[in-house]
């Protein structure tokens, strides 16, 4: 029973863990798989988390909170649209650009709220939590945003694969000029998907700030932007296997934590690099097979489109 | 009738160069609106971000050494850039440059010896280099793409350091926080000026400058790196290795922010901290590009983002702002800088509607 439980324990946390690497995994996944390549995902979850932080800690109301984390970053990825779409500017240093201004916006915006404490989501949606039996406790924590991370690897592969919207979106990605030339329009496609997967970094954003560890921390983010961004390249551009991805990444960062208690005495400091390290192990796997990659990339990732010619 | 963008018959040379300066304009004025929403004077604010350290011969001095890391980080960046290697993780590499030649300051530093300081520079650049090393064989043995392995790897020798300093390089008679003995006298940088805190290593990183310039325009090495970074299938071609230029290019810039970090660690800190560089490695990129990756506009970018270094701690001072609102206008400059390049390819013209 005992052991049951700690499996339990485990599992809901690797889950915890691997909710925001799911959101901002499949948000990256439709902007590249719609030609975009994006590389300010960090910078829109800090962005997103020190916002959705800031309105929680003023309204009391963490949905409204979450709400406030998805529209920055949509806002972020919409600035980055107009420089890469609208301008055609360079995506890659596009992308930097944006983290790099998102790391100081939100250390800005969020400095006066630091320490301040909010109520989690959990408290607020479970008014019972505190006097439920700790196995209830654990699926309580369980929140909706968890589902909606845990729902997105099947919603994202209905959309791509059983809707039109997500066939038109990734003829897109895989050649604009043929989808202009059919009468879809480019820019259109690649906004909307750019801005989805801003909103979706800004919601893993605040899921970071609001509930996994409800306070607001300066670069709290702490990289997990940019391990989504390896999971998507890991996946392949599959739906699939970036769940798989995101949920195995959510393991080693829960593991770090759990290592003492396995008898192990190591540094907090070295436990700590293992996600990153873990994240160039997976790359080297995955990238070894050159053809492999270059099969599966949408084959206009990256390149702007210019509807003049 | 309608703006439309043009693409333009030949790059404009005037916007190359003007881009820049426009940038750095709209990035100051875009800082005057964020002063202003902080409830402060924008006029007030700018002349103490960008005028007051300028004023006294200390603060000159403070801006070259301010200057020393990022000129020394971006040239090896833009080395990077102009192959298309892409090496975003010389906060990482300057933080193992920091840890390698410390360690040789507090190995030898204090035994007299003449070798201690040049075989901490040698030290520092070699585990830069090192640190740079590993995405540069990921990147050619397995090709996985350098800009993730050189960020995940900063993260990394971050943790590295955080632990060497926490635990076996700790003080022992420092009270328990967490950093290491002061460096002895040997194994320090010789200052510049008499009172300042400027070293000898702004003499190296502007050494640097030439050295690059000369490798990039006037060696066949440089015109592979270049050839490789523009025209792939002409160096293919042509018989120019790309695995060489990834190695070539990852270990100079390593071994550049390599030197960068032991010279923080020799100069102003003189010690090992948690924390080496308040984002150098990062604020190198955007120094990088603002000089058109060339290293005699690298020299000008960097002084003037170590300005925003400078003004920003004034502005902390004086005025009690917060540190975080420079980064915010490091980041604002890089985007202008990358909107306005856009008008060097193309131009804004009217059009009529289309029909």
């Amino acid at each position: 029973m005992h052991d049951g439980f700690a499996l339990l324990a485990l599992l809901v946390a690797t889950l915890r863990a691997a909710a925001p690497l799911l959101l901002a995994g499949f948000g990256e996944l439709v902007a590249e798989r719609a030609g975009v390549l994006n590389l300010g995902v960090e910078g829109m979850m800090l962005v997103g988390a020190a916002a959705g932080f800031i309105a929680t800690a003023a309204t009391g109301n963490p949905l409204l909170g979450l709400l406030v984390g998805a529209l920055a970053g949509a806002l972020m990825a919409l600035l980055f649209g107009v420089l890469t779409l609208t301008l055609r500017a360079n995506q890659v240093a596009c992308g930097l650009a944006l983290t790099i201004f998102g790391v100081g916006l939100s250390a800005l915006i969020g400095l006066p709220w630091q320490g301040t404490p909010i109520t989690g989501l959990a408290t607020v949606i479970w008014p019972g939590l505190d006097r439920a039996g700790p196995v209830a406790q654990q699926f309580m924590l369980l929140d909706p945003v968890v589902w909606l991370a845990l729902a997105m690897p099947f919603l994202v592969f209905a959309f791509l694969y059983r809707t039109r919207p997500g066939l038109v979106l990734r003829a897109v990605g895989e050649s604009h000029d043929v989808a202009h030339a059919l009468g879809y329009s480019v820019l259109r496609v690649r906004y909307a998907a750019v801005v989805f997967g801003g909103a979706m970094a800004g919601v893993a954003g605040s899921y970071l700030s609001l509930v996994y560890t409800p306070m607001w921390t300066e670069n709290m983010v702490a990289g997990r932007g940019w391990i989504a961004l390896a999971l998507v390249v890991f996946s392949a551009w599959k739906p699939l296997w970036l769940a798989l991805g995101a949920v195995l990444f959510g393991f080693v960062t829960i593991a770090q934590f759990h290592a003492e208690a396995f008898g192990l005495d190591v540094s907090p400091h070295l436990l700590a690099t293992l996600p990153y390290l873990a994240t160039v192990v997976v790359l080297v796997l995955i990238s070894r097979d050159a053809g492999r990659l270059k099969l599966n990339a949408p084959a206009a990732l990256g390149k702007p489109f210019n509807a003049a010619g | 009738m309608r703006l439309r963008l043009e693409a333009r018959q030949q790059p404009s040379r005037t916007m190359q160069w003007a881009s820049p300066v426009l940038a750095a304009v709209l990035a100051a004025l875009g800082g005057g609106v964020v002063f202003a929403a902080l409830g402060h004077n924008p006029a007030t604010a700018l002349a103490t971000l960008f005028l007051q350290p300028l004023a006294t011969l200390d603060g000159l001095a403070e801006l070259g050494l301010k200057a020393t890391p990022l000129l020394l980080c971006a040239i090896g960046i833009a080395v990077g850039v102009r192959a298309n290697v892409w090496n975003i993780g010389a906060e990482g590499q300057l933080t193992l440059g920091a840890i390698t030649g410390g360690g040789i300051a507090l190995a030898f530093g204090g035994d007299g010896h003449w070798w201690t300081l040049p075989l901490m520079l040698l030290a520092g650049a070699a585990g830069g280099a090192f640190w740079a090393a590993i995405p540069a064989l990921l990147r050619t043995r397995f090709n996985a793409h350098e800009i993730l392995t050189t960020l995940m790897l900063s993260y990394v020798a971050v943790q590295l350091l955080g632990w060497l300093v926490h635990g076996p390089w700790i003080d022992p008679e420092g009270f328990n926080f967490p950093q290491t003995r002061m460096f002895a006298d040997d194994a320090l940088l010789p200052v510049l000026l008499e009172g300042a805190r400027l070293h000898a290593g702004f003499l190296l990183a502007l050494l640097a400058v030439p050295l690059a310039w000369g490798l990039l325009s006037r060696t066949a090495t440089g015109f592979r790196l270049r050839t490789v970074g523009q025209a792939p299938a002409a160096a293919r071609y042509a018989g120019f290795s790309a695995d060489g230029a990834v190695w070539f290019s990852l270990v100079l810039s390593g071994a550049l922010a390599g030197l960068a970090g032991v010279c923080e660690a020799a100069g102003p800190v003189g010690q090992l901290q948690p924390l080496m560089s308040p984002g150098y490695g990062f604020a190198a990129i955007i120094v990088a590009f603002l000089g058109r990756l060339h290293p005699v506009g690298i020299l000008g970018s960097s002084l003037l983002m170590a300005l925003l270094y400078l003004g920003g701690e004034q502005l902390q001072v004086t005025l009690q702002l917060p540190i975080a609102a420079t980064g915010t206008i490091q980041g604002m400059l890089l985007f202008f800088l990358l909107a306005t390049d856009v008008f060097i390819d193309q131009r804004l013209v009217w059009s009529p509607r289309h029909a």
